[in-house]
């Protein structure tokens, strides 16, 4: 078992020193599009007195934005740390057929790739969050504090598993011609059905949708960190997406081990 | 299948004594494979290459440093260690590969046809390096449709059609056991009807094809038929152009062993 823990660690260290070459590129990638967002919706608007404010008193849409945000760059960068990579390596680069070669079970090989995502999804949280937490107008700052450390942990590292986990499995079964709509049909369905905007709890008056959205990762991740960072807001109860989370990362895990094995051992 | 990426539908293969269906992270430990496509890690450099695939296989950190510089020196590579993979020629990225194979110091080294398409200055070269690895004692498994090369490169041969194994032996033994024969041709100026008639009769001739002034016979044995075919010639007195005698290759016998009909 040492021995599959240094090949492990070793798998490991080649995706860090990747990541710390690439890092001016991942730096920009996860920075540009909350930066953007929180300009635009927590500097502009309530500069320009446009309509947009937290749907409660006293609440700024800002504060709406921190958590969302910071779980839309950890489900963002788990596919693209996770799902691009490996679409390349399974079609054009083959270089999968050479990491599976790394004495270890396959399975372990796909386990190094969740755990390479969910390090980076954490390093983008941790990126993300000083931008939506400062960039704001004034009078618009968002009312952020961690009402149960324990619980923000928590619902940060599994969100990072999870989004990792589904880079995966995007990764494995996706058909590499069609890696354009990858965008299209999954990450902007997901971020904008996300409660990345708003949060769940307010979705009552459209109750489908409220239904509906119960099948996307991401709106656990957005209320996990809603529930411990801005527990001003209405959020979902804390075992729901508790149980969404470890659940998901558990199954989803499972998932897309066993189907990255089954694709790479025929 | 011996390299653990397929699974067998039967039978039972081991590798330094472990079962691939088995073990198959244990028998990895003892490969080292060169694949057809280039699966070189494009996000590293040359020598990165080598020090993290000597890390994967839990070469401690200074051992793989040393090897990956080793290997590099070795391979003639030195000068692009620092180079992005992307950046090599084919030629040199085969090299890397073989390099990249080599550095946890594998029981069994895999060679998935490793010349098909390449020019032949890099082929060449690549044959001196093979033969090197044999005589420092590497083990290695090479497949390949150029028969050519299994004849110069391999000591063993097993010819497989279909996923059936035909044949397995030395390249001598299969050319003896499976009647190669050796080609003589012999080029007459007129017609050679007649020498063509006495070739007929001749000691170990298989049979005698006719081209305009041309004699071709196929004989099991070499010794003495071409002799015997320029003196009759002499004797009817057809003055001789050209003869020569082609000795038995191994793509004679692959031929008669699958035969000639076209594959898919």
């Amino acid at each position: 078992m040492t021995g599959y823990g240094h090949t492990f660690l070793a798998l490991l260290a080649r995706d860090i020193r990747v990541l710390r070459r690439n890092f001016g590129q991942f730096l920009i990638r996860t920075i540009m599009q909350p930066l953007l967002f929180v300009f635009v919706f927590a500097y502009v608007f309530p500069k320009i007195g446009q309509g947009f404010h937290g749907g409660s008193a006293g609440i700024s849409f800002s504060t709406v934005l921190v958590p969302g945000l910071i779980a839309v760059a950890i489900n963002f960068q788990g596919i693209q740390a996770v799902a691009l990579p490996l679409v390349q390596e399974f079609s054009v680069s083959k270089e999968i057929e050479d990491r599976v070669l790394a004495p270890v079970p396959v399975w372990m090989v796909g386990l190094e790739k969740i755990v390479a995502g969910a390090i980076q999804s954490l390093i983008a949280a941790g990126v993300v969050f000083p931008i939506v937490f400062l960039v704001h107008a004034h009078g618009a700052a968002p009312k952020v504090h961690i009402h149960d450390p324990l619980i923000f942990v928590f619902a940060l590292l599994f969100a990072c598993v999870l989004a990792s986990a589904l880079g995966l499995l995007i990764g494995t079964v996706l058909d590499p011609r069609k890696v354009t709509l990858l965008f299209a049909v999954v990450v902007l369905p997901l971020t904008f059905l996300g409660c990345v905007y708003y949060p769940w709890a307010r979705l009552t008056p459209i109750l489908w949708l409220k239904v509906l959205v119960l099948f996307n990762p991401l709106v656990y991740m957005t209320e996990g960190l809603r529930t411990s960072l801005t527990p001003e807001l209405p959020h979902m109860p804390i075992w729901a997406f508790m149980l969404a989370l470890v659940g998901g990362s558990a199954g989803l895990g499972l998932v897309s081990l066993r189907t990255f094995t089954r694709r790479v051992v025929t | 299948m011996l390299t653990t990426t397929v699974v067998p539908s039967g039978g039972r293969a081991l590798i330094s004594g472990l079962d691939v269906r088995h073990h198959p992270a244990e028998v990895k430990r003892q490969i080292g494979v060169v694949s057809q496509a280039n699966t070189l890690d494009r996000a590293l450099t040359v020598w990165e290459n080598l020090y993290y695939h000597g890390r994967f296989f839990g070469v401690p950190r200074a051992q793989a440093r040393a090897r990956a510089d080793e290997l590099l020196e070795q391979f003639s590579l030195g000068e692009r260690a620092d180079a992005m993979v992307f950046q090599l020629s084919g030629g040199l990225a085969q090299r890397l590969m073989i390099a990249r194979a080599l550095v946890h110091e594998p029981q069994v080294l895999f060679l998935d046809e490793p010349t098909s398409g390449i020019d032949p200055q890099t082929r060449i070269n690549l044959w001196r390096i093979l033969g090197d690895l044999h005589r420092a004692g590497q083990t290695t498994l090479l497949t390949t449709h150029y028969m050519e090369e299994a004849d110069v490169l391999c000591e063993r041969i097993a010819i497989i059609d279909n996923g059936k194994a035909l044949a397995l032996g030395t390249p001598a033994e299969l050319k003896r056991k499976h009647g190669a024969d050796t080609v003589i041709t012999v080029l007459v100026e007129g017609d050679p009807a007649e020498l063509a008639e006495h070739a007929e009769r001749l000691d170990g001739v298989r049979s005698v094809e006719r081209e305009g002034s041309l004699v071709r016979v196929l004989a099991t044995r070499s010794d003495g038929v071409l002799a015997r075919l320029v003196e009759t010639a002499a004797e009817l007195g057809l003055p001789v152009r050209d003869a020569a005698s082609l000795p038995p290759s191994l793509e004679t016998v692959f031929l008669a062993l699958t035969g000639r009909e076209y594959r898919e």
